[in-house]
């Protein structure tokens, strides 16, 4: 059989298996969520200056969504970054590039083959703290009715469908910030420089959000997009912050990703 | 019509903003050679290998394997393998773990050759170990593995017996020979003149980016002439009759012989003539001509000569 993507694809996931990196990103979107909930079992009341934070004691469901508004800061840009930043890079590291460029795949296929499991790695992460946030929350305050930031109540079951899609729509903005930290990646050939360098980017977005007289800009930055899940959670549902991360984070992450695809194609193999 | 060669390149150039760092090269590589890559570090052989395996982008010129271009795609890498600099893994993985995932890049039933190439590379017994803790000498063999996987037509080495003991480079040479013995084109870029003295048929000399010579190592040598040490009981007289004599050149004094240019016919006139001239004949002994000899030859100017130690002569 020829090989493909496909065949990037599994072995880039297989790599990932072995490499230590990965397990510190999942183990942060693990532990994030039962240190959150474990320090609210010592203490009444959630952060009251959030959404949802104060409702952390009376559903669990609530737990999802405050570690989503916190996580958006800087951890899961981070926990992304650590992939995505390190995937091309790391073959300069090691000086392989040259290796797995000199055997039947083409170039487009092998960036390929890695853009899709950083994006995957990306996703396993933000989906698997999700679903340790609803476990741990519901131990700790129940499979309750959630409260929608209309105010209106609404029940366990639809609340737990509203929190998936909310992770869901958070991918959004995750996998622009994939793209980003692949076109580092490609660009620098250095691996701690493209993981800082995405996660100094999403913070700097954060840095012009909250610049007085640039307010206007808030809702067309990266960072913003991190909050249009909670357009679900308004009765009824407000689509318009949905679309707009969807346009807004294809800004970012489609030509991010587009200059990384060509500059990973041309550019010259001298290094390792 | 005849089939193209394995290796074709044409007015190659690579430029780095001022530096060329190949400029001009010409070679072809025909199918059954063991073709040496000859020249001292930094000359750049390694450039001109990456550009053949499509891994940089020439400046200007070009480069054809078995007569496709490597810029255009992966295609003209079929039945090609080799690398260049030292082979590197992923250290994370196992020896085996490697070579699986190369076989899933080169598709076409590579993965049921892993355990033959690991045996001819002698690496069966640590195929499980991670290649972080493999040495130097360990991982030029699992570099060969790795080409072999290929079933190449063409093998391209960049010095594969850069750093490894004599006992390691007697063993490369051992299979690199094997290897063109069972038919395969060779091109073994190297700064070791007995490594290519003792595997190649052909040699391209460069220095400073440019072929200063290309063509069997029989016909460089032929070419150089040959050269005699003369000691006599007269060594005066001697150089008198030397420099009377005609057909001999490049007449010198080195170390109390008198040395010189000639063929043997010229040679055997000349001891008639010194005899005749009462300079009686203590040694008159023709001087080996070495590739060393003529890469110096043709390289002065370039590395200042062999005391800067870019080319080493090993012993074998």
């Amino acid at each position: 059989m020829s090989p493909g993507t496909l065949t990037v694809y599994r072995w880039e996931l297989r790599k990932l298996r072995y490499q230590k990196r990965t397990y510190l990103g999942l183990g942060l979107a693990v532990a994030v969520p039962i240190i959150f909930v474990t320090a609210i079992s010592f203490r009444h009341g959630g952060p009251h200056d959030v959404a949802f934070g104060d409702y952390i004691d009376r559903s669990g469901l609530a737990v999802p969504l405050v570690i989503l508004l916190f996580g958006a800061i800087w951890m899961f840009p981070l926990i992304a970054a650590l992939v995505a930043g390190d995937i091309v890079a790391s073959e300069d590291h090691n000086g392989t590039l040259k290796t797995i460029l000199t055997r039947s795949l083409d170039r487009g296929q092998v960036f390929g083959g890695k853009a899709l499991a950083a994006a995957t790695y990306a996703v396993i992460a933000i989906l698997l703290d999700g679903a340790v946030a609803i476990v741990a929350g519901c131990l700790k305050s129940g499979f309750n009715p959630l409260q929608s930031l209309s105010g209106t109540l609404v029940s366990a079951p639809k609340g737990l469908e509203l929190v998936i899609v909310s992770l869901l729509v958070y991918l959004i903005p995750i996998l622009a910030i994939v793209c980003i930290g692949l076109l580092l990646s490609t660009v620098t050939h250095n691996s701690a420089a493209a993981v800082v360098g995405t996660l100094m980017f999403s913070l700097l977005l954060q840095l012009i959000a909250i610049l007085p007289g640039l307010g206007g800009l808030q809702p067309y930055l990266l960072s913003t997009q991190f909050n249009a899940w909670q357009g679900f959670l308004r009765t009824p549902t407000d689509w318009e912050p949905i679309i707009r991360a969807a346009w807004v984070c294809a800004l970012y992450g489609l030509p991010a990703l587009g200059a990384a695809y060509l500059v990973f194609l041309r550019r010259d193999v001298a290094g390792g | 019509m005849a089939a193209d060669p394995p290796i074709e390149v044409r007015g190659l150039v690579k430029r780095y903003g001022e530096i060329v760092a190949v400029d001009g090269v010409d070679l072809t590589v025909q199918a059954g050679d063991v073709y040496g890559y000859l020249g001292p570090n930094g000359a750049g052989k390694t450039t001109s290998l990456r550009m053949m395996l499509g891994l940089i982008r020439p400046t200007a010129g070009n480069v054809r394997l078995f007569g496709r271009d490597p810029l255009l795609g992966v295609r003209a890498l079929e039945g090609v393998a080799g690398f260049v600099e030292a082979p590197q893994f992923y250290p994370y993985l196992s020896g085996r773990r490697n070579l699986d995932l190369l076989a899933a890049y080169d598709g076409h039933g590579a993965s049921g050759r892993i355990d033959q190439a690991l045996a001819t590379v002698e690496l069966s017994d640590r195929a499980g170990d991670r290649v972080g803790g493999y040495s130097h000498g360990m991982r030029q063999r699992l570099g060969i593995a790795g080409a072999l996987l290929r079933a190449p037509k063409l093998l391209l080495l960049d010095e594969p017996a850069t750093g490894l003991d004599p006992a390691g480079m007697r063993d490369m040479r051992v299979l690199i020979r094997r290897l063109a013995d069972e038919g395969m084109t060779v091109l073994l870029s190297s700064h070791l003149l007995p490594e290519v003295e003792e595997l190649c048929n052909k040699v391209a000399i460069v220095r400073s980016g440019k072929i200063v010579y290309e063509g069997a190592i029989a016909d460089l040598k032929r070419g150089a002439g040959a050269t005699y040490r003369l000691a006599t009981t007269d060594d005066e007289r001697a150089l008198a009759v030397c420099r009377a004599q005609r057909g001999l050149a490049d007449i010198r004094i080195d170390h109390g012989y008198i040395c010189f240019a000639a063929d043997g016919t010229t040679a055997a006139e000349l001891s008639q003539a010194l005899v005749e001239a009462g300079a009686l004949i203590t040694m008159l002994a023709p001087e080996t001509v070495t590739l060393e000899n003529l890469f110096f030859s043709l390289t002065e100017g370039d590395t200042g000569g062999r005391s800067d130690g870019a080319l080493e002569t090993v012993p074998r």
